[in-house]
């Protein structure tokens, strides 16, 4: 069965493509294949990789050992996770160098340094002598990037190498990518299912579809106005920070490897398909923009919107009953190790989220954004009554506060707040059938058996658009989107008035997750619930939210109506956030005003942003815990500089 | 497949019932004797046919340990799931004990609780389920750390199930994969733990034949008349081959990642 089909791509020097499309669709595959590697279980077929006018799959073990790393380097996914956890920094980077390069032994920690450097790591003297997991996961990442440069290579192939890094430092180490193949001529392939990414980087882009390329050809073209309808139809369900809109859902999913008939392997998804798409499979046409397309009809794909549906998502005015309402909520991870038990130490540090106070009104969504330990699943967590706080209190519908934990909190209480995980496959039992599953909160809840049961799992699937057939499967004969909608499923099971979202789409592809932010906002309208949505993806919450709430550090900086919020004036930390996010054009470039540094654990006086803050005032930050500046909207900051101040100073930069 | 040969052939009656006249039939004349038509494996130093020795040899072995493999994986399982669960300073001091006793060689310690009551199957299946439940627990409790962390486990906390709910139903149908396997592997361990004994002649008691005691007895002879241990050795080994084997492909069909498991 070929997994891939009928690929050709140059990539010349100094040129860097990009390769884009669903998982599944194989472009990592790909990329190996460009090292003259192929995973378990695969064979070439047919048709040659040439590098340097070499046959890469002709090469002997050796031969492919010094072009691999050499001439020709991979920064994987995740790449922090491949250094040796037990050497230092420098002792690696040794080692790369020896293997690839014939340098004297002197030479090699000065070159070393000039590495860490080239890849901007600040003070790189000191994190030669560092472990790995002393760096942050973007430093890791560096590292890695200057582990591939050791070898002077001539071309790097990137898999998805800013995937699970926070927004600010995926635009970092963009920018350093961009520089270094531009400073040393390099070619890249950059394999992402991310555009924004791939439109900073990429000068050409190659679109895949189940082991096809579908649409090859320049960046500006191929995300401006794209002749294919996949990629139209993968651009409409992005979420954009520029469009409010719900991005556009791609229903259906890519046909297996192999799975695809006569006709186009696209056609069943297809918005455009005509008889002929399913009997005649297109072969790669040249364009008059100079692209290449696999379409029987380029020109009716152009009329296809790559824009959010206009289906405007139900906006809530602000008022109304008080659906939850968090006071002074404070939550702590540390524990006393047992040195401070025995000698009866206070508890040190400060809490890892602290002083939260928000009300949520009936039937609105609240957006929760921040970087990675920023406490936004904490935060969830302690709502949910997992994770007891410190202090404050959580209040439901204006009655009494919940009790913290889990296990004193009444069946009604328990019923009404539902929460989603991030990955449905570790929240869903894989021993479970998925009418075992949806059967969990509808026996503990109202009690149902027998028949009513069965009728009620059913009836609850087909409102996430599944049908009645899926009850007897297993979650792993299910795809990533359906799993999540079974997890959805199982929160709406209770019929809660509250639903707490945690990064329930982070681990689908684009055009899942369009649909799976589509299902929430129809329960929504149908249900009228309250949503509590945590997401590190500014574009997916403002997709959503009616208002946004911005945590740093586990306290709030900014909250408000999700329009003001995206607005300026901002806090100085959202105005970062908002800077780094990538958009799928290729006419916008992100603002980094702050350092990507990852910081552990908030500062025990003062501002929480103190350390990174692009606009801090000095002393005054680092002191004072900065006061909450209030609009006539009820847009408010949490910064020391006025409102008056902020705005000007934001619009000039 | 191998084991499936052993199994059958050692335990169907038929092949019983036509061999067993012979197994311990003493034949002076062809003692020590290589492989002919009549003793196709040779005959071993008192003129006793090896093939069907070894065809029977392992009954007492399978018997033992297949009563022995499902109590120490029970008891083992069900104290390291305890232990995965209860947590805190019960577990640590548990846990230490568990290292301590895993740190002694198994055969001392086994050799002394058969010195003290004796040998027999009374006593042999008791401290063989014993012994070889204390690295279950281990397994159990690192299984249990495992799927504890789970969000599935979360998302039935946050739905208020009882305690016990969770563990029934989440917990113990997920521990009980890497369980099986883990049973299948101490079976073949403790196959050659009773084989051992045997040979040492704390097992079976002669003539019965066994693969262990066939083993010991013919070892004198093994330089001018090696069919005597070929016969017992092959079948030993390529059973306990064959139950790892099996386990690897239960522990492959159940996604299990053996290599993070301890090795125990």
């Amino acid at each position: 069965m070929p997994v891939l089909r009928n690929i050709d791509l140059v990539v010349r020097r100094g040129e860097s493509v990009g390769l884009v499309g669903e998982s599944g669709s194989g472009k990592s595959t790909l990329a190996l294949a460009a090292m003259g590697y192929l995973k378990r279980g695969l064979q070439l077929m047919d048709g040659s990789v040439t590098f340097r006018g070499d046959d890469m799959f002709a090469q002997t073990r050796q031969q492919l050992e010094r072009i691999r790393g050499g001439h020709l380097a991979l920064i994987p996914q995740n790449s922090g996770q491949s250094l040796t956890p037990t050497s230092r920094i420098g002792m690696q980077l040794v080692e790369a160098l020896k293997l690839h390069r014939k340098l004297p032994e002197t030479a090699h920690l000065p070159k070393v340094i000039e590495l860490l450097g080239q890849v901007r790591l600040p003070d790189p003297e000191t994190i030669v002598s560092r472990y790995p997991h002393e760096l942050s996961g973007g430093q890791q990442q560096r590292v890695a990037i200057a582990m591939a440069l050791a070898g002077e290579p001539e071309a790097l192939l990137l898999d998805e190498p800013t995937t699970g890094l926070d927004v600010t430092t995926q635009a970092h180490i963009l920018e350093l990518l961009r520089d270094i193949a531009a400073e040393r001529d390099m070619a890249m392939v950059y394999v992402s299912h991310d555009l924004g990414a791939i439109a900073r980087v990429c000068d050409r882009v190659v679109v895949m579809y189940a082991g096809e390329v579908v649409l090859q050809g320049s960046t500006r073209q191929v995300l401006t106005a794209p002749m294919h309808p996949y990629a139209r139809g993968l651009l409409a369900s992005i979420p954009k920070l520029s469009d409010p809109r719900l991005p556009v859902a791609l229903d259906g999913r890519p046909p297996p490897p192999g799975g695809a008939g006569l006709g186009c392997a696209f056609v069943d998804r297809c918005a455009i398909a005509q008889e002929r798409c399913g009997c005649e499979r297109p072969a790669l046409s040249p364009l008059p923009s100079g692209d290449v397309v696999r379409c029987h009809f380029p020109e009716q794909a152009s009329q296809i919107s790559i824009m959010g549906s206009g289906a405007d998502p139900v906006r809530r005015a602000p008022g109304g009953d008080v659906a939850l309402s968090l006071r002074d909520l404070s939550i702590s991870y540390s524990r006393p190790s047992l040195l401070d038990q025995i000698l009866r130490r206070p508890e040190a540090g400060v809490a890892t989220v602290d002083d939260i106070s928000v009300q949520i009104t009936k039937g609105e969504t609240l957006g929760l954004v921040g970087e990675s330990g920023s406490g936004k699943s904490t935060i969830l967590k302690s709502i949910a009554g997992l994770l007891p706080p410190v202090g404050g209190s959580v209040t439901v519908a204006g009655g009494q506060p919940l009790p913290f934990a889990v296990e004193n909190r009444g069946p009604d209480h328990l019923r009404r707040i539902q929460l989603i995980f991030q990955n449905p496959d570790d929240s869903l039992n894989p021993r479970h059938t998925i009418a075992q599953i949806l059967e969990q909160p509808l026996r503990l809840y109202f009690g149902l058996t027998g028949a009513a049961l069965h009728a009620r799992s059913a009836e609850i699937l087909d409102r996430v658009r599944l049908g009645a057939h899926y009850l007897d499967r297993l979650p792993s004969q299910l795809s990533g989107g359906e799993k999540q909608r079974v997890a959805i499923a199982r929160a709406f099971a209770a019929e809660p008035d509250l639903v707490l979202c945690d990064e329930v789409t982070s681990a689908l592809d684009v055009s899942v997750q369009a649909a799976v932010l589509d299902l929430l906002n129809e329960l929504k309208q149908s249900q009228g619930t309250t949503y509590i949505f945590v997401s590190h993806d500014l574009a997916v919450v403002r997709a959503l939210s009616d208002r946004v709430a911005v945590l740093y550090q586990g306290r709030l900086c900014e909250i408000g109506l999700a329009k003001d919020v995206y607005a300026l004036p901002s806090h100085p930390y959202t105005e970062v956030l908002l800077g780094a996010v990538l958009e799928p054009d290729p006419d916008t470039a992100p603002t980094l005003t702050a350092d990507d540094v990852v910081e552990l654990s908030p500062p025990e006086t003062g501002c929480p942003f103190q350390r990174r803050c692009p606009r801090s005032l000095g002393p005054v930050c680092a002191s004072d815990i900065p006061p909450w500046q209030t609009s006539p909207e009820g847009h408010a900051i949490r910064c020391h500089i006025p409102l008056s101040e902020l705005a000007p100073a934001q619009s000039l930069s | 497949m191998m084991r499936v040969y052993a199994l059958s052939s050692k335990l169907s009656g038929k092949e019983e019932g036509e061999i067993s006249n012979r197994d311990n039939r003493m034949n002076a004349n062809f003692m020590l004797s290589g492989p002919t038509s009549t003793y196709w494996l040779g005959a071993d130093h008192l003129g006793r046919d090896v093939l069907s020795r070894t065809l029977l040899g392992g009954r007492e072995a399978l018997l033992v340990t297949a009563i022995a493999t499902p109590i120490a994986v029970m008891w083992g399982g069900f104290i390291g799931i305890l232990l995965g669960l209860v947590g805190g300073r019960i577990d640590e001091v548990l846990m230490r004990i568990v290292d301590a006793f895993l740190s002694l060689p198994w055969i001392l310690k086994m050799l002394v609780l058969i010195v003290t009551f004796g040998t027999g199957m009374l006593v042999l299946i008791p401290t063989l389920a014993f012994f070889y439940g204390i690295p279950v627990i281990r397994i159990a409790r690192a299984a249990t750390h495992d799927v504890v962390a789970r969000d599935f486990i979360s998302a039935a906390k946050a739905r208020g199930h009882g305690r016990m709910t969770i563990i029934r139903r989440e917990l113990v149908p997920n521990v009980l994969d890497t369980l099986m396997v883990e049973g299948a592997m101490r079976w073949s361990w403790m196959l050659l733990a009773f084989s051992s004994l045997s040979f040492l002649g704390f097992g079976v008691s002669p003539p019965t034949p066994d693969w262990g005691l066939m083993i010991a007895d013919a070892r004198g002879f093994m330089s001018f008349a090696p069919w005597g241990v070929l016969g017992p050795v092959i079948a030993l080994s390529s059973l306990i081959i064959g139950i790892n084997l099996t386990a690897d492909a239960l522990a492959k069909a159940l996604g299990i990642d053996r290599a993070q498991k301890a090795p125990v």
